[in-house]
Parts: C-alpha cells; sequence; structure tokens
C-alpha cells in the first residue's frame, strides 16, 4: 500500500502525470474512485479485495482527459479495459500511465501499453465456475423457459443504465437509448423495453466487453444481465477462435472470414 | 374463426434478393402474400435492432436475406453480416427469443424460384408455430394496437 502511495507521490510530484486514478474509502466503508491531483493526496489512496470498480471507465472521460497526463492504478480487468480502448483509439501512451497491481498486490510500473498487453495475454479470459453453471442451467431449459426466466429477472429494471455508466466500453458521446426520433428503446420501465436495451447492450459489447462484471456490480437491483456478455465471450470464442483484447490488428466484429461457419443460412 | 394468417417482415438487400423477388413476379411464380418486404441497399446495413423492432411491431416471422458470400454488390456487407447474425442469433437464443422465427437465405437476383420457395416454407413454419404470443404479451401500452392480417 505505502509503495502504491510513494509511487503515485513521485509521479505527481514529478509532473510525470497530472492526475492518478485510485481508489479511496468512499461512504460506508465502500471503496470508490479517488483523482489526486497534488502528491499529498495520494495519502487518501486505500487499495483492497473490495476495490472492484472498473476504473478505466474514467479514462474516456472529457473532465478526466482535459486535465492532462493521467496516471491509473489498474487490476487486470482494468489492464484489459485499457488496451481495449487503445485499440479502439480512446487511450494512448501519449495520454495515460499504468500502474498495474497483479493479482497477489504487486505493483508494476508499466512503461507503455504493449507492455500492458503482453502482460495481460499471461492470463486466459476465463468466466467463473458459478456463471457457467448458471449458463449450463439456462441451456439446459426451453426457450420458452429461458423467455420467462428473463421476463423475471428483467422486470424490475427501470434503465437507471448504471450498467452502462460503469461499463469502460460504454464510451458514447450519445448513446442509442437517448435517441428518440425514432425511439429505439422504449422509455418506460416494461418489458419490451428493458429487452431491448438487454439486448443492445450486450450486442455492442461482442467481442468488447472483458467480462470485468462492473455492469453487475453497479445494477441496483442486482440483475444478472452480465450472463449475456459472458456467453457472447464464450460463444465469439467458439465460432472465431481467440478472445483476448489486443493493441492491433482485428476486431472481433468489424473483420470476417470468408470461411466463418454457419448452420443456419439457407 | 378464419385460419391464422402470419405476419412476415421480410429484410433484404437491394442487389440480390430484392431482385430475385423482383423476378419472382416477373415469372409469375405465385407465393404467399404474408410477406412484408423492406428493401436495403446491403445485408451490412440490416441492424439487429430493426428485427427485434418488427417483432415489437406485432411480426410473427422475419425473413432475412442477401447476396451469396462472394457475390456482394460492395464486396463484404454479406461477411460482415453473416457473422453479426451469428452472435446475435446465440445471443436471441439465450434470451429466449425463438429463433424458428427469424429465417436467414442468401437468394441471388437468379434465384426467383427459390424467394418464392423460401417464403412459402417460412409461411408454412411460422403457421404451425401459430402467432408470436410470447411476444406480443410484453408489447408496450404505448405501441400502436397489433393486429392481424
Amino acid at each position: 500500500m505505502d509503495e502504491l502511495k510513494n509511487k503515485v507521490r513521485e509521479l505527481l510530484g514529478s509532473g510525470t502525470v497530472k492526475v492518478f486514478i485510485g481508489y479511496t474509502t468512499g461512504t460506508a466503508g465502500t471503496k470508490r474512485a479517488l483523482f489526486a491531483e497534488k502528491p499529498e493526496d495520494a495519502e487518501g489512496l486505500v487499495f483492497d479485495s473490495s476495490c472492484i470498480q472498473n476504473l478505466a471507465v474514467y479514462v474516456t472521460k472529457q473532465e478526466v482527459k482535459e486535465k492532462g497526463m493521467m496516471g491509473i492504478s489498474a487490476t487486470l480487468p482494468v489492464m484489459r479495459s485499457l488496451v481495449q480502448l487503445a485499440r479502439e483509439n480512446q487511450v494512448s501512451d501519449s495520454g495515460i500511465k499504468v500502474i498495474g497491481i497483479t493479482p497477489e498486490s504487486r505493483l508494476i510500473d508499466f512503461g507503455n501499453l504493449s507492455e500492458v498487453e503482453k502482460y495481460i495475454h499471461q492470463f486466459q479470459l476465463e468466466i467463473d465456475q458459478k456463471n457457467r453453471d448458471m449458463l449450463e442451467k439456462l441451456d439446459k431449459m426451453t426457450v420458452s423457459e429461458r423467455w420467462q426466466f428473463w421476463l423475471k429477472e428483467l422486470e424490475p429494471c427501470f434503465k437507471c443504465y448504471a450498467c452502462r455508466a460503469a461499463c469502460p466500453m460504454c464510451y458514447c458521446h450519445r448513446c442509442t437509448v437517448e435517441y428518440n426520433q425514432p425511439q429505439w428503446i422504449p422509455v418506460p420501465s416494461h418489458a419490451s423495453g428493458n429487452l431491448q436495451w438487454h439486448i443492445m447492450r450486450a450486442v455492442h459489447l461482442v467481442g468488447r466487453c472483458i467480462d470485468c462484471d462492473a455492469c453487475a456490480n453497479a445494477c441496483p437491483l442486482a440483475i444478472p444481465f452480465n450472463l449475456l456478455n459472458k456467453r457472447m465471450i464464450e460463444d465469439a470464442r467458439k465460432h472465431f477462435g481467440g478472445y483476448q483484447p489486443v493493441l492491433s490488428g482485428d476486431h472481433l466484429m468489424s473483420t470476417f472470414k470468408p470461411d466463418d461457419k454457419e448452420n443456419f443460412i439457407r | 374463426m378464419a385460419e391464422f394468417e402470419p405476419k412476415i417482415v421480410a429484410f433484404v438487400c437491394n442487389w440480390c434478393t430484392y431482385a430475385g423477388a423482383d423476378l419472382t413476379g416477373t415469372s409469375r411464380i405465385k407465393y404467399a402474400s404474408n410477406v412484408r418486404i423492406i428493401r436495403f441497399p446491403c445485408t451490412g446495413r440490416i441492424d439487429y435492432m430493426l428485427l427485434i423492432k418488427a417483432f415489437d411491431e406485432g411480426a410473427d416471422g422475419i425473413i432475412v436475406s442477401g447476396c451469396h458470400p462472394n457475390d456482394c454488390h460492395y464486396t463484404s456487407g454479406n461477411f460482415h453480416a453473416r457473422r453479426r447474425w451469428i452472435m446475435f442469433r446465440d445471443l436471441c437464443n439465450l434470451m429466449g427469443i425463438d429463433m424458428q422465427r427469424i429465417k436467414f437465405s442468401w437468394v441471388s437476383a437468379a434465384e426467383g424460384a427459390k424467394w418464392a420457395e423460401v417464403v412459402n416454407s417460412t409461411v408454412t413454419d411460422i403457421r404451425a408455430l401459430g402467432p408470436y404470443e410470447e411476444y406480443r404479451r410484453i408489447l408496450n401500452h404505448h405501441s400502436k394496437e397489433v393486429t392481424n392480417g
């Protein structure tokens, strides 16, 4: 912990970074983001296993970018998000300095994003057992049973878009849900709009979601919509091969292979 | 009660399937009139949300059709579309949307007979499945009244 604080003090003190994004203690013991701008702000930094928010969500925000060079304490999911964001030209080495925190809480001072990419590629993106079991359970249901399952699960959703706000990949300045000419997603908290919102969210994240669960953690109603994203990761891997955020190369959904396999087109 | 007439929405590309459907007509091939054809510049332009919107407007079945692989007017639109459909179908399947109600096909401008066959078999299949009651039950009160025919 002190190591992180010292590192941040040094970075801010030398002017290498203008703002450092880390975790601090929020109300009622929760953890929230801290934006340290002066060396003494580093005192507020904390890190433990309850720091699960994906901080990469802030690096695309205009008000953070305006401050200049950013530093960020990045756990594995955050590092993955950063690499994906870099692939989408949202961050670059000239804008961010990554201080990695390994699963063993060791600090890594990354020189650039290529090093981050190299680091994350040591780890395979794996869906955890609990969610895999849940997906298997859904697979065993009939189509109608699945339909009923989702109607029930999505029923309390009132589209607060906390899932969207928590997701580093949902950085569009104007989201489809804000378009009302035509109204793509019906606004009322109602099955049809809820269904469409969650379908849309899942599709927009195909090939981009890195399974950090920030969306599900942010949901005030604990709706397990992240199952959709997880299934998309599994299926993308099944259909098109590997699934890892990369700095360059083909984007899963903006490319194709002439011999992509399917069995449903007549 | 009259026999159930399914409402089918067909999303087709301008260059192949739309021309193919034209050929069906000029060849005087009779086929089911349950289909409403919507013409797109390319299958790559057929947004998955539009398919959901079709159900939202009371469709019982959907046909999505375009140029055969390697025949795309824009070289690769159908390849992109295919990749998208592969993922979209998996997602819909997980969400419990009946994938028997969305049919995908490649129909070229020379395949007038195939288009008739695609439409007829889709109508037969959807007629057997019945109206898409599950989806209609969740339709928003604000949306238009859904009627048959």
